[in-house]
């Protein structure tokens, strides 16, 4: 490396590398963007594997995510205590999941997982209200909101249990012309 | 770990023996096939020996793959119980010293050697039990203390079958007569190939290990093994040089995608408006968007037609014609000198408007024109009627091509809220104006199809409903046909006025203000009446639409009646002031001859502003058009103006002083009228058709108009309307829009091709002048251009006995297509009913069926750790762990086992679903108790 300052070790690099879609340099800016974030947490130095943690807040607050309904969720399935705090691994680990390389399969993964607000891996009524609510900004009336979620669950749900598991949402989603565009 | 090295090293050289003595290829395969069954299936595989036959050993594989997925999940959980404080770390240095052992006992010899092998690789998957049956002793209480009670079972069953094949090796060991030393080496041998299959699976792993739901923690430390074990080994079995290549084209991949979005994002910044009608889209709605999508198709329309006619009438025209002034043609009478340069004059295409490139008459009919020859007349003509076939034929291949589209209409129903409601969000959206256009867009798209929604939902009273639009239609038609009538008794009467000059204003006046009447009254009164029929919005649409068309049809009718009027009126004066002019033309030159006594045709010396002229009809009809263009214009851009714009105005600004609410009550803000502005189009562009021929500068006007259009009514929209009450979804397809232009396109046609055909073109202007018929210029260029044999070809193609059968024949070739897309249809509807069927088996077999899979069980790890969650970011104790949940559990906490117990139970319970067959069975990883994860790591989630 020839940064002057050691912020991983190649190993690590490589680690990285081969673990997500991001080149050495990306995952050296994305060091940098997490550092900036808090740079008094954020240790340059992360040879050692560091034990440091953002609170959701920083996170969200990114412009990648500034705008995006569903930023905490995202956010709050990636982190490992479902608060919302990440860890840098996850950090890069969200960022590797929503970049454009990732394949099909893993970005349904943690769809599902986004809009699984009350996590029960189910997608039930309730998650689908909040999910609709985001998206148009509660601009439906209750009736028109209920209308959809049934819709929705009537249309998706194969195994009939009134919510949507991630078989149901994998199979939807998977014809789905859309989906990996703008995921 | 230098033990394990060392072990390793040991291995290697067995194998390298192994490789330089082994002669047998069979013997080699079969090696190989043990190994692959020792690695996957654990003890069952094992004890294949490779003595059996190859096909049944095939067999076996087979049926055993479902038990040795029940065993990784049972597995797993035994491991899980097991628990241990062990993390990796610990995994492997347990596995050292037996490797070593196993090492060891390779050397020494024979059968025994090849157990401890086996050994080797049991103990690498924690596996232990199964050989207990076998070997018992100190060996197998390992096994029994690792895998737990929930292995029990199987191991039991495991060990007979564990018996059986030994008996067979046995068997099939004495049969092949190979000796022991022969033994040990396809033994070793298959050591070999069970490492290589081992790195292989694990390079597999490393290669995919990012395309894995795992936590990043996980992934890492699971590469972590992966790759040390890849290294140790690859070394003995000749390097990989996957990674570069790998690595290579993932970054190709990775240019590659880029590529295609910067393609489609260039291609995307190349269509016109795209951004503003999406813009309106997300405001309005589709069926908003569709007018304008219209508007824009026409304007592309336009764009060619306009190419076509400047590029070869008018720009050779003005470049190579005689310029204004030469000829009377191209010079304003003295008459009308004086006042040819008034605004007003000006205003109504008169004075120099009239005598310019714009018009008809303006042209000559000199053959050929320039230095290139450029035979003007016969572009012009074929200018006009190539003018008809594009639009004509770009009209009927895109109401196809939307046929097409159209088709897809049906299938998408299946999951229209789900995509909706999970796709639609576009995570790329950075930019707050953006995302707040995409959330109405959002909001639109549901509304439309909520209103969809409700329309299928809708239980009606079918008699009510069927009564009142049969009403409706009566209603309709009766009003339709009282406007009809009073047109034409107002057209009639119009030409009994024409005759008489003692007119008061309203009974000169009386076809325009009754026409503008029942234009204001009608669509209305229509719109008023569609409310008894209920219908959905788009439908209600098409049938506004239709009816407010038919009511327009009588507005052309009459136009056109006035015109053929005016057209008739000055044919009649033009033959009168031709015979003057030709009087006139002789008398001079008989004057000519008799004093000068020369014969030579001499020009009279007279300025081409004082020659007599005729009437030129075919510039008045140019004008005609172009007025009605112009004054549509104005009236459509008055009318948005003080509609929309001033009425938004004043309800906006004067609510804050009114006594109501203006804003909510009456006046309130306009809607756009979809119906009136797409028919006003079409109409318009049928004004266009008609009198492009005798004003080529009508479709340079035209483009500009729409140009502005776009732009003012884009603007106007977003400004003053507000949505429709009821968001719609337009019909994909906007055929009905494109039906009416082709009916408008087709009727238009009519009096064009009748006024070329029959009507004889004025004597002193325009292209055609001196012809008897406008055709005539083709059968000149084929007489005076074309070989001659070109002569008698077209005279043979246009003999009736050519023409009746080609139309018969055509006909036949219509009867023919049409009975096909009725077959094809029908087909159609059958494949649609057959998926929805197989849908609905689909659901209740899933009904049936535990959905459980390996997917599930990542989603299910993916869980937050909600025990981990601290309120302080920093916990010292939580990131070195390479694992956080499987590893920190102790064998007895009470709060896992309920979760690791319905892990088993997810494992087992559904064995099919994980992972394919044909995958050879993987090395569980070198520890003695994987952790949990290394489990996992198994099935790859289906795809």
């Amino acid at each position: 490396m020839g940064n002057k300052q050691t912020i991983f070790t190649d190993e690590q690099l490589d680690a990285y590398q081969d673990c997500t879609f991001f080149t050495r340099k990306e995952i050296l800016r994305l060091h940098s963007r997490y550092h900036e974030l808090a740079p008094h947490l954020v240790p340059m130095d992360y040879t050692n594997e560091p034990d440091c943690k953002l609170p959701l807040a920083l996170i969200v607050d990114m412009p990648e995510l500034k705008e995006n309904p569903f930023r905490n969720r995202i956010v709050e399935s990636f982190s490992e205590d479902g608060m919302g705090n990440l860890s840098f691994n996850e950090f890069v680990d969200m960022f590797s999941v929503l970049s454009e390389m990732a394949p099909r399969e893993l970005k349904a993964i943690y769809a599902f997982k986004i809009y699984d607000f009350n996590v029960d891996n189910y997608l039930c009524k309730e998650d689908l209200e909040k999910t609709l609510n985001r998206l148009t900004k509660e601009e439906l009336t209750p009736e028109e909101v209920e209308l959809v979620c049934e819709k929705t669950i009537e249309e998706a749900d194969l195994d009939g249990d009134n919510k949507l598991s991630y078989a149901d949402f994998e199979n939807m989603i998977s014809r789905a012309p859309d989906f990996l565009r703008y995921i | 770990m230098p033990r394990r090295g060392a072990a390793a090293e040991e291995v290697g050289i067995e194998i390298d023996e192994d490789v330089s003595d082994s002669d047998d290829g069979a013997n080699r395969r079969r090696a190989n096939r043990r190994q692959a069954g020792g690695r996957g299936g654990g003890g069952a595989r094992g004890r294949g020996r490779g003595k059996k036959a190859d096909s049944e050993e095939e067999e076996d594989e087979e049926e055993e793959a479902p038990k040795r997925r029940a065993r990784g999940g049972n597995k797993r959980g035994a491991a899980n119980k097991r628990g241990g404080g062990k993390n990796d770390d610990d995994d492997s240095e347990d596995e050292a010293p037996k490797k070593k052992r196993g090492g060891a006992a390779n050397r020494r010899k024979g059968g025994k050697a090849q157990e401890s092998e086996e050994d080797d690789s049991e103990a690498e998957k924690g596996k232990r039990g199964k050989r207990g049956g076998k070997k018992g002793g100190k060996e197998e209480d390992k096994g029994k203390g690792k895998k737990g009670d929930a292995k029990g079972k199987d191991k039991g069953k495991d060990d007979d079958k564990d018996k059986k094949k030994k008996k067979k090796k046995d068997d099939s060991s004495s049969d092949s007569s190979s000796n022991s030393d022969e033994e040990e080496e396809s033994m070793s041998e298959g050591e070999m190939a069970r490492l290589m299959e081992e790195v292989e699976e694990k390079k597999k792993l490393i290669a995919n290990i990012r395309n894995k739901p795992w936590r990043m923690k996980r992934r890492l430390v699971l590469l972590r093994e992966a790759q040390q074990f890849v290294d140790k080994f690859e070394g003995a079995l000749g390097k990989g040089k996957g990674r570069k290549w790998y690595a290579y084209k993932v970054m190709m991949t990775k240019k590659w995608i880029k590529f295609q979005r910067d393609f489609e994002n260039f291609r995307t910044a190349c269509i016109p408006w795209e951004r503003k009608i999406k813009e309106v889209e997300s405001h309005f709605g589709s069926s908003v968007a569709s007018y304008f999508i219209f508007l824009r198709w026409m304007y592309g329309m336009n764009l060619v037609l306009f190419g076509l006619t400047f590029g070869l009438v008018v720009i050779p025209e003005v470049l190579m014609g005689l310029p204004y002034g030469s000829i009377p043609r191209k010079t304003v009478p003295r008459a009308e000198q004086d006042t040819a340069q008034d605004y007003s004059v000006l205003m109504d295409f008169n004075g120099y408007c009239k005598y310019s490139v714009l018009f008809y008459g303006y042209y000559n009919d000199q053959r050929t024109i320039g230095l290139l020859k450029f035979r003007l007349p016969l572009s012009y003509l074929l200018v006009g009627i190539g003018s008809f076939g594009y639009s004509l034929m770009l009209v009927i291949r895109t109401m196809a091509k939307n046929a097409d589209v159209g088709g897809g209409d049906g299938e998408e129903g299946e999951f229209t809220f789900a995509w909706k409601m999970f796709t639609s969000w576009d995570y790329l959206i950075g930019n707050a104006e953006t995302a707040d256009n995409k959330y109405a867009s959002i909001t639109t798209s549901f509304k439309e199809s909520i209103v969809d929604e409700q329309e299928n939902q809708k239980d009606e009273n079918i008699h009510l409903r069927r009564f009142l639009r049969v009403l409706a239609n009566f209603l309709i038609t009766c009003s339709l046909g009282g406007s009809g009538y009073l047109i034409y008794f107002v057209v009639k009467r119009s030409q009994e006025f024409a005759n008489r000059d003692d007119l008061s204003w309203y009974e000169k006046n009386e076809l325009e203000l009754i026409m503008s009447l029942l234009g204001l009254v009608c669509p209305p009164l229509f719109e008023t009446i569609a409310e008894l029929e209920d219908y959905h919005p788009r439908i209600a649409l098409k049938w506004q639409l239709g009816r407010i068309f038919a009511l327009f049809l009588g507005n052309l009718y009459t136009f056109l009646f006035a015109l053929f009027d005016e057209v008739n009126s000055k044919l009649e004066e033009e033959q009168s002031i031709k015979n003057a002019s030709i009087w006139a033309m002789k008398e001079y030159y008989a004057n000519y001859s008799r004093l000068l006594n020369d014969t030579d045709a001499t020009p009279p010396p007279m300025d081409p502003g004082d020659v007599i002229r005729g009437p030129c009809w075919e510039t008045a009809v140019g004008i005609e058009f172009v007025k009605l263009t112009v004054s549509d214009i104005q009236v459509t851009y008055l009318t948005i103006l003080i509609g929309d714009f001033a009425r938004a105005v004043i309800v906006r600004f004067l609510n804050y002083c009114w006594c109501w609410d203006l804003e909510a009550g009456f006046p309130s803000y306009g809607e756009f009228d979809i119906s009136g502005n797409v028919l006003g189009l079409v109409f318009n562009q049928g004004m266009i058709w008609m009198g492009a021929f005798y004003a080529p500068g009508l479709v340079g006007i035209n483009v500009l108009r729409l140009l502005s259009s776009m732009y003012y009514q884009c603007w106007a929209v977003m400004a003053t309307n507000v949505p429709h009450e009821r968001v719609f979804k337009a019909s994909k397809s906007n055929n009905f829009y494109m039906g009416l232009l082709l009916l408008i396109l087709f009727l238009s046609l009519l009096p064009v091709v009748y006024t070329i055909m029959t009507l004889p073109p004025s004597f002193d202007c325009g292209p055609f002048s001196g012809k008897t018929k406008m055709f005539d210029v083709i059968m000149e260029t084929i007489d005076l251009d074309l070989p001659a044999f070109m002569g008698t070809l077209f005279s043979y193609a246009a003999n009736p006995g050519l023409i009746i059968p080609a139309v018969l024949l055509m006909v036949l070739a219509i009867y023919y297509l049409n009975s096909v897309s009725k077959a094809y249809q029908n087909s159609n509807m059958e494949l649609k009913k057959k998926m929805q069927m197989a849908r609905d088996e689909e659901k209740n077999r899933r009904n049936n069926k535990d959905s459980t899979n390996q997917v599930m069980k990542d989603l299910e790890d993916l869980l937050p750790n909600r025990s981990l969650s601290p309120p302080a970011p920093p916990e010292p104790e939580k990131t070195p762990e390479p694992e956080a949940k499987p590893t920190k559990t102790k064998p007895g906490s009470a709060g896992k086992g309920v979760n690791l117990q319905k892990d088993v139970a997810l494992a087992s319970s559904n064995p099919n679903a994980r992972g394919p067959v044909d995958r050879p069975p993987g090395p569980r990883g070198p520890g003695p108790g994987p952790g949990r994860g290394r489990g996992r790591g198994r099935g790859p989630p289906p795809r």
